[in-house]
């Protein structure tokens, strides 16, 4: 007995060496935290059944994550945090006044359909709580676009339903949004504070914000996906987002309405499904930038940041493949 | 010339499961996605299948003694275009409202990769009788394929079978879109191969 101790006190192990404190759980964690002053913000002006549809989501995203993984026989990851980050991302990305069965159907396809049967957290292709979010709004449109006026505090329970900034903006123009919000210094004002429609917890882009800068601080993320997709909708928006002429569009409110500030910090940089390559982030930022203002200005839809980030998902290894470093001492062959 | 040592029933038990056009061999899964999303097209184009891959491989082995092996390829093309415009000129006649939908996926029968592949590797090397026994089990087995496939699509997504309604409420619209297809056919791919897993642990057991 006495030797065995003696040996194994020798330990021989492969880098890395040097370790930090830092573990899934609690970048994980810490994200959650981050986002929690947007998701108070929600409960302000969405009232009660903003708070029902995000703890549905969440509770039912854990639930599938346990049950799952009980059914197969893996060890329960649920500990880690990151199946209540993708409820509270999902919760966060639906309006307000939803059928209950719907958060919970966009919890099962992000958690089982999405993370689970790709290998679980770390094998996902897709951002799960986005592709939640993209086959909410595809097999229910309509319920997935009828957005509701924020109404302060828990007293307005039949607030009316009305379109969102960006949905305003792109059928009848800035002047409309002008005619609703008042002056242009009050239209910022209430995209900063987040008095206006729109899912949950797009809402409030000050306290999205503050949230991000919290984690980069945390250097959980770092600021080269945010500011080059942020930078890149900004650059758009002012170029092509006036009507009419080139260099007149206004790019405070692309930059505050919609899901870009949540896309920008919380979704986009999910380590997973992002490069992770700086140069890559930067790539991956710009191609998610122009993607967004390609569908906003262009597309179909009046919000593009769902699908511009998922799109670049499925780049994101190509990306990191492109812009790999070149090992030491390797010579590029020479063509002839 | 390989004959095969496998009786008929075995043949067309093969076509039917262990090498299931769509969901062992994920071969034409073109037509899997485009034309499933309601029953009918689903069975229309599954017995159109079958009749094409039946009669393909009886004429292919007919007439395999003939066949220059250097030019088999645009000899099969043929005889396949033959039988596909015989079914798409029926189908236009006699089914004219799901002709409009799936048209297209039928004179898309030529290019299937399925009807094709068992031409060369079977067909052609085999007597008639095996042949027809292979053209029928392969033919089957996509048209079950389709068959569950549509099945759950039309259920998901309209609510309905066979066009007639059965649940009420708010169907998942999805599934009867082109991502829904995606959708259908990867989860039944991974169980029917999750089952296959089991039957094969139960007898190794």
């Amino acid at each position: 007995m006495a030797k065995e101790t003696k040996e194994k006190q020798l330990v021989v192990s492969v880098s890395p060496h040097v370790r930090d404190e830092e573990s899934i759980a609690k970048i994980m964690w810490s994200v959650n935290f981050a986002l929690f002053p947007a998701l108070i913000a929600s409960f302000y002006y969405f009232g009660p059944r903003a708070m029902i549809v995000t703890l549905l989501s969440i509770v039912s995203s854990i639930g599938f994550e346990y049950a799952y993984q009980k059914f197969v026989g893996k060890k329960t990851t649920i500990n880690d945090g990151s199946a209540f980050l993708t409820g509270l991302l999902i919760g966060m990305n639906l309006p307000p006044q939803l059928p209950f069965y719907i958060p919970v159907m966009g919890s099962f396809v992000a958690v089982v359909l999405v993370k689970q049967l790709f290998g679980g957290l770390g094998y996902n292709i897709f951002n799960p709580a986005l592709v939640g979010r993209a086959f909410l709004l595809v097999t229910w449109p309509k319920l997935m676009t009828t957005w509701k006026e924020p109404s302060a505090a828990f007293v307005g329970l039949d607030a009316k339903t009305t379109a969102t900034p960006l949905g305003i903006l792109k059928e009848e123009g800035i002047s409309k949004l002008l005619e609703e919000f008042g002056t242009k210094n009050d239209l910022y004002i209430s995209l900063l504070t987040g008095h206006r429609a729109g899912s949950l917890g797009e809402t409030s882009a000050i306290f999205l914000i503050i949230g991000g800068l919290y984690l980069l601080y945390k250097r959980y993320i770092t600021w080269h996906i945010p500011v080059s997709f942020v930078g890149s909708v900004a650059v758009i928006a002012w170029i092509f987002g006036g009507k009419g002429a080139l260099f007149t569009g206004d790019p405070l409110i692309h930059l505050m309405s919609g899901g870009l500030m949540l896309g920008a910090f919380f979704m986009a940089t999910d380590y997973v499904t992002c490069p992770s390559i700086r140069k890559g982030q930067i790539i991956f930022g710009i191609g998610c930038g122009a993607l967004t203002m390609l569908i906003r200005l262009k597309g179909g839809f009046p919000e593009g940041v769902m699908f511009a980030i998922l799109l670049m998902n499925c780049f994101a290894p190509l990306i990191d493949r492109g812009v790999k470093p070149k090992l030491f001492g390797e010579v590029k062959a020479v063509k002839k | 010339m390989g004959h095969t040592t496998k009786s008929n029933w075995e043949l067309i038990k093969n076509g039917m499961f262990s090498e299931n056009t769509i969901f062992k061999m994920a071969i034409s899964l073109c037509p899997s996605i485009a034309v499933t999303n309601s029953l009918k097209n689903g069975f229309f184009m599954g017995v159109s299948v079958i009749f094409v891959q039946v009669m393909v491989n009886l004429t292919v082995s007919l007439i395999r003694n003939f066949i220059n092996p250097k030019i088999r390829i645009p000899i099969f093309m043929m005889v396949i275009a033959g039988y596909v415009s015989i079914i798409d000129m029926s189908m236009a006649a006699w089914a004219r409202p799901v002709y409009k939908q799936i048209g297209l996926y039928i004179q898309l029968i030529v290019a299937f990769a399925s009807i094709f592949a068992r031409a060369e590797v079977f067909a052609v090397k085999n007597k008639l009788i095996p042949s027809i026994a292979d053209g029928l089990g392969m033919g089957i087995g996509f048209f079950l394929a389709m068959v569950v496939i549509s099945f759950f699509r039309e259920l998901l997504g309209k609510g309905a079978l066979w066009g007639i309604p059965i649940v009420q409420g708010n169907p998942l619209l999805i599934m009867v879109l082109p991502a829904g297809g995606f959708f259908a056919v990867g989860l039944l791919m991974g169980f029917f191969n999750w089952l296959d897993a089991r039957v094969a642990a139960k007898k190794a057991a």
